[in-house]
């Protein structure tokens, strides 16, 4: 032991490899790439914006709206109201919710409260696997297997129908459902759970009136960042969905959805330039505020609910 | 279960005192793993009585009264051999229900853990649970809790504010409250006032002298002063084992035990 600690590091200071400029300039390479990310959000805001004023132009933003009518493809007078895609978006997103809802909901109060530690480390990884197939496998899963299933159960189902894509939606999202509950669950600390069942509250009394409220705002936000999902999902909805833009809440009817039709447009059915290209950045526009709605949404409730602990 | 005393010389461990006891406990050993933490106790807990428990962190101490109201259960790993009765059932049997030992037998914690509710949604939680909802009767619970636990004058202008506004003190007497909103006949306190400042000690500790008139209190303490102040018995653990178990004077005036004579006067812990 020849050198002490201390000469060491003055020495190290010395000799030191990192020239002081870097100090500098790392802020700087540091904030331009996060800037990056807030150029292409106004980039990409820029492009819809444009676009869609260039749509409204030749249609008219009241049809838009408020028609039921979706016939971009005819000849003669064209029509183009929105409502049959939000309609078959929002059915989409209904099934979706109701099958995701209460199983990630069931998941997670069961990983959170009730798994052994064995359990958790079997059931997390698999429902990440979940999370991870692409959503072209689910597209054909609901339309191969899904589909056949429920003509077993609904006679005279047609192959193209809402129901279908709709439930595989929701398995989709289980596992986003399940992972942000949970983990909103897990933090609530367990001197609380601890206070209740010394009062002699049952585990169910903990897990639903204790813990459940205090992850609420966490649970909700999981719920709203589940149907942001939803509306966006495109895959799975232009696989089994069919593509008949329909004003209907039958959901054994062919519908499309928003994301669907820009898919189809997409793939070459329009020309640059024609109307019917324009449409799909005022269609995409929509689903922009919507899923825009649903984040302001999902931080509104995030603020309201929260129970400080 | 009754040949207890054969192993047991001194009859000072099972109770200093002849009178009623709420909680009997023969030969009662637990494990946390192949961690042997509590080692043949045999220490009962006398009714309307505040009983210390004293011992250097380790000793189990806290293991002892978790296992009163069976919360040591959590710990997953944890065995347990011997008996514990309580008003003369064994808490151990499996008809006998762990939510109702848990709803006459109210835990106090090291650390004040209210619910992220308001001050009256913290106190009408125990009664909420166990099935009563008129509001009436809710509303007196509350008032009646809060006095008990000295809290009320404090806190009757924000009944509807955020537990989490109070400050630690008050935080600990609203758990106090809690536990007595549902009227148990024991009280269990785990280091009640660890955590805690010297004002709102004095006041735990004078809320511990007023509530003995109606509760079995035990408390487990690191402070020997505050034992010494509020008790009626003290218990003494060392390494898993109760070292001696006596009249609270007794045991600070005149120790039988060489290590109980060695921690009270700060020779070690």
């Amino acid at each position: 032991m020849s050198k002490s600690v201390s000469e060491i590091i003055k020495e190290k200071k010395r000799r030191k490899f990192l020239p002081g400029y870097l100090e500098k300039a790392a802020p700087i390479i540091f904030g331009i790439c996060a800037v990056i990310s807030v150029f292409t959000t106004v980039g990409i805001i820029f492009t819809l914006v444009i676009e869609t004023i260039t749509f409204f132009n030749r249609v008219s933003i009241i049809e838009f709206i408020t028609s039921t009518d979706w016939y971009p493809f005819t000849e003669k007078a064209p029509s183009y109201g929105i409502l049959s895609l939000v309609s078959g978006t929002l059915l989409i997103t209904f099934i979706a919710m109701l099958v995701a809802i209460p199983v990630g909901l069931s998941t997670a109060i069961y990983l959170s409260e009730y798994a052994s530690e064995r359990a958790r480390r079997i059931i997390k990884p698999i429902l990440e696997v979940l999370a991870g197939v692409p959503t072209i496998v689910y597209g054909f899963f609901a339309l191969t297997f899904v589909t056949p299933l429920l003509k077993g159960i609904i006679p005279g189902l047609p192959i193209f129908n809402a129901l279908s894509p709709g439930i595989v939606v929701g398995i989709m999202i289980i596992p986003m459902i399940a992972s942000l509950s949970e983990d909103a669950m897990s933090s609530v600390p367990s001197s609380m759970r601890e206070g209740a069942l010394a009062m002699g509250a049952t585990k169910l009394e903990v897990a639903l009136k204790i813990v459940l409220p205090a992850a609420l705002s966490g649970i909700i936000a999981s719920f709203v960042l589940g149907i942001s999902r939803a509306i966006g999902e495109t895959m799975i909805v232009a696989v089994a969905a069919g593509s008949t833009p329909k004003f209907t809440l039958d959901v054994t009817e062919s519908i499309q959805t928003m994301t669907a039709y820009i898919v189809q447009v997409s793939l070459g059915d329009a020309s640059y330039g024609s109307t019917i290209y324009y449409s799909i950045y005022a269609v995409g526009m929509s689903l922009f505020v919507f899923t825009l709605l649903m984040n302001l949404l999902a931080q509104y409730i995030s603020r309201r609910f929260r129970e400080e602990y | 279960m009754l040949t207890v005393e054969r192993n047991r010389p001194m009859a000072s461990s099972i109770s200093p005192i002849k009178d009623n006891s709420i909680y009997t406990v023969r030969n009662f050993n637990l494990w946390y793993g192949a961690d042997h933490a509590l080692n043949d106790i045999c220490m009962d807990i006398p009714t309307n009585k505040v009983t210390a428990i004293i011992g250097p962190s380790g000793c189990g101490k806290s293991t002892y009264i978790k296992a009163l109201n069976r919360m040591v259960e959590l710990v997953p790993s944890v065995k347990m051999t011997g008996s514990i009765d309580y008003n003369g059932q064994n808490i151990f049997n499996p008809k006998f229900k762990v939510e109702e030992l848990r709803t006459s037998v109210g835990m106090v914690f090291q650390k004040p853990n209210p619910f992220p509710k308001s001050i009256y949604e913290n106190v009408v939680y125990g009664p909420k649970i166990h099935g009563i909802k008129k509001k009436q009767i809710l509303d007196e619970v509350v008032e009646k809790s809060l006095k008990g636990a000295a809290l009320w004058d404090e806190v009757k202008d924000r009944l509807h504010e955020n537990a989490f506004g109070l400050s630690g003190g008050q935080q600990q007497r609203l758990c106090i409250a809690r536990c007595l909103a549902i009227e148990p006949d024991v009280i269990l306190m785990d280091e009640p006032t660890s955590a805690l400042d010297p004002i709102s000690t004095l006041k735990v500790e004078e809320l511990v002298q007023s509530l003995k008139k109606e509760y079995s209190i035990v408390i487990v303490t690191h402070n020997m002063q505050q034992a010494a102040r509020i008790s009626d018995n003290t218990a003494f653990f060392l390494n898993g084992e109760v070292i001696e178990y006596n009249k609270t004077d007794q045991i600070f005036s005149n120790p039988t035990d060489k290590r109980t004579e060695d921690y009270i006067t700060g020779r070690f812990g």
